[in-house]
């Protein structure tokens, strides 16, 4: 019995050396992009993520077209192609009629596009799913160090910034009057989506990088109701999911990304209908009331 | 009684939007330890004049001298624009008014906790600490943000309505609050309504019609003559309005 749980849950992680790594990259992103999209939802920007996570594409490609499969040179593109889309959306909602998300929609658009048609002049179209779906198997110890990297510098950015980023969102004329930091905090805030964007789609793929962004954040939300609660459950959530995903893609030989991804959707759902604030206690409790 | 310091002084101030007027050509002092009620019509300018004073908006015309530096300022707008679905703890959000003294960064301490334990006892809330603001009603979420604008521990403090929607005995309570902030000596302009309320609580009275119709003690400000005056103020809007000759007088 023992012997089949160890089998089932845990060796193919002492077993193997890329299942160790995936995992090790995976809480990585548990801990970094999860409380990001946590605040993405806190701020009504969930939708953001999948577009930004578009804009990277471009990027990406360029840098696969010079130094081909290299870490660094898409990692770098990635980032630069995101940092422009995000900071024009970004900053252009702050001085012009358009909102943010109009913007963004323009220049993800935009972006997406060219990246297509840039991916389109290379033939092998093997290459361009490893672009869009990720090789969380594939993960040597280089992406695994620079998951790790982004992770500890997105904690402590959100850390230090974590007082405007609540105001920006809860009341952002009282952050105005007192001081000048939002417009700052919501660029630096940007430029951790893409970060940590960058950093999934070398796990999971452009696509599904904002899956593990959001998807245990809105999980979280059934189960906690102030925000340190929200972000531990998120990041408790995710780091369930990852591992179940692993599994999952393991004992039924799938692949990984869109098997963590269903795994979140999976958590997701049942949030949905036992979390605290689930639909579940809805259903149990019909027309009862407390005494006060 | 020793005679009280200026504040500011409106010098022929216009505030406005897009060089329409709303408020016109104001004249006046504003005394340190002033408890003034701001009146008038819908569309008369009050909300605009607390703007001003918040530099929240660059004068038409004229200007506001303040006659030593800018004091500390504190502002409750009419519309909180709070985002209540944020899952903050009331403790946590009334601990923001330390934000003058603490900025972005620096931690909450204990010092800072306990003022927010003794903000929230002078506006009744103790107890409410853990709650989450979106299980607030309108006039607990009115006292909390009076606790906030306790601890910023401001100088001068504008409030815009902040009676309305709010039930006889939280205002009663809220009003005592703004007594004894005037006690300690802070000065106080507030946008009200109500104008039992103002001749029983304020000793000046500003009577506002975008032009200002009276500043003064408040029993020679309410005068039927000039409430009459404030009602018949001109309809609020005019695209074809033309440019104001006491503008261009002075600008001959």
């Amino acid at each position: 019995m023992l012997e089949f749980v160890y089998q089932l849950l845990f060796e193919p992680f002492f077993e193997y050396g890329f299942m160790r790594r995936a995992l090790i990259g995976c809480i990585a992103l548990s801990i970094s992009a999860t409380p990001v999209g946590v605040f993405l939802m806190l701020r009504r920007m969930s939708l953001t993520g999948d577009a930004v996570a578009h804009a990277i594409l471009p990027g990406a490609a360029l840098g696969y077209m010079v130094a081909g499969l290299s870490l660094g040179a898409m990692t770098l593109g990635g980032l630069v192609a995101g940092w422009i889309v995000a900071l024009l959306a970004g900053g252009l909602a702050r001085i012009t009629v358009l909102k943010e998300d109009a913007n963004l929609a323009v220049f993800y658009l935009l972006s997406l596009a060219l990246g297509v048609l840039l991916v389109s002049t290379q033939s092998r179209n093997v290459d361009l799913l490893h672009l869009l779906f990720g090789s969380v198997l594939a993960l040597n110890n280089e992406a695994v160090l620079l998951l790790a990297g982004i992770a500890t510098v997105t904690l402590i950015a959100l850390a230090v910034f974590l007082r405007p980023l609540v105001l920006e969102c809860l009341d952002p004329g009282f952050l105005k009057r007192q001081s000048s930091i939002g417009t700052p905090t919501h660029l630096i805030f940007l430029a951790l989506v893409v970060l940590n964007l960058v950093a999934g789609f070398q796990a999971l793929g452009t696509l599904m990088a904002v899956g593990i962004m959001i998807l245990p954040a809105t999980a979280a939300r059934f189960w906690a109701r102030q925000l340190d609660q929200l972000l531990f459950t998120a990041v408790a959530l995710a780091l369930l999911g990852s591992w179940g995903g692993l599994l999952m893609s393991w004992h039924w030989d799938v692949p990984t990304g869109p098997a963590i991804i269903l795994m979140l959707g999976f958590l997701h759902l049942v949030s949905l209908f036992l979390g605290q604030d689930g639909l579940l206690k809805r259903w149990v409790h019909p027309g009862k009331h407390l005494k006060s | 009684m020793q005679t009280p310091q200026a504040l500011l002084s409106f010098e022929n101030l216009t505030l406005g939007y897009e060089r329409h007027p709303a408020v016109h050509h104001l004249q006046g002092t504003l005394f340190k330890g002033d408890l003034m009620a701001v009146v008038g019509p819908n569309g008369a300018g009050k909300s605009t004049l607390l703007k001003g004073l918040m530099n929240e908006l660059r004068p038409l015309g004229g200007k506001i001298r303040w006659v030593e530096k800018r004091p500390s300022l504190a502002y409750l707008p009419q519309r909180s624009g709070l985002n209540l679905d944020f899952p903050l703890r009331v403790s946590d959000f009334v601990s923001l008014g330390h934000w003058p003294r603490l900025g972005a960064f620096a931690s909450v301490g204990r010092k800072q906790r306990q003022a927010v334990g003794h903000a929230l006892a002078q506006v009744g809330m103790q107890g409410f600490e853990k709650r989450s603001l979106d299980s607030l009603s309108g006039g607990q979420l009115q006292r909390i943000l009076f606790a906030r604008l306790l601890l910023e521990d401001a100088q001068l403090l504008l409030l815009d309505e902040p009676f309305s929607a709010v039930d006889e005995q939280t205002t009663a309570d809220l009003l005592k609050l703004i007594h004894q902030w005037n006690q300690e000596g802070r000065t106080i302009l507030t946008v009200l309504h109500d104008l039992r309320q103002v001749r029983q609580h304020f000793p000046k009275c500003l009577l506002l019609a975008r032009d200002a119709v009276a500043l003064g003690p408040t029993p020679e400000v309410l005068t039927d003559d000039n409430l009459a005056k404030a009602r018949n103020m001109q309809a609020p809007f005019d695209p074809l309005a033309p440019v104001c000759e006491a503008d261009l007088e002075e600008a001959r």
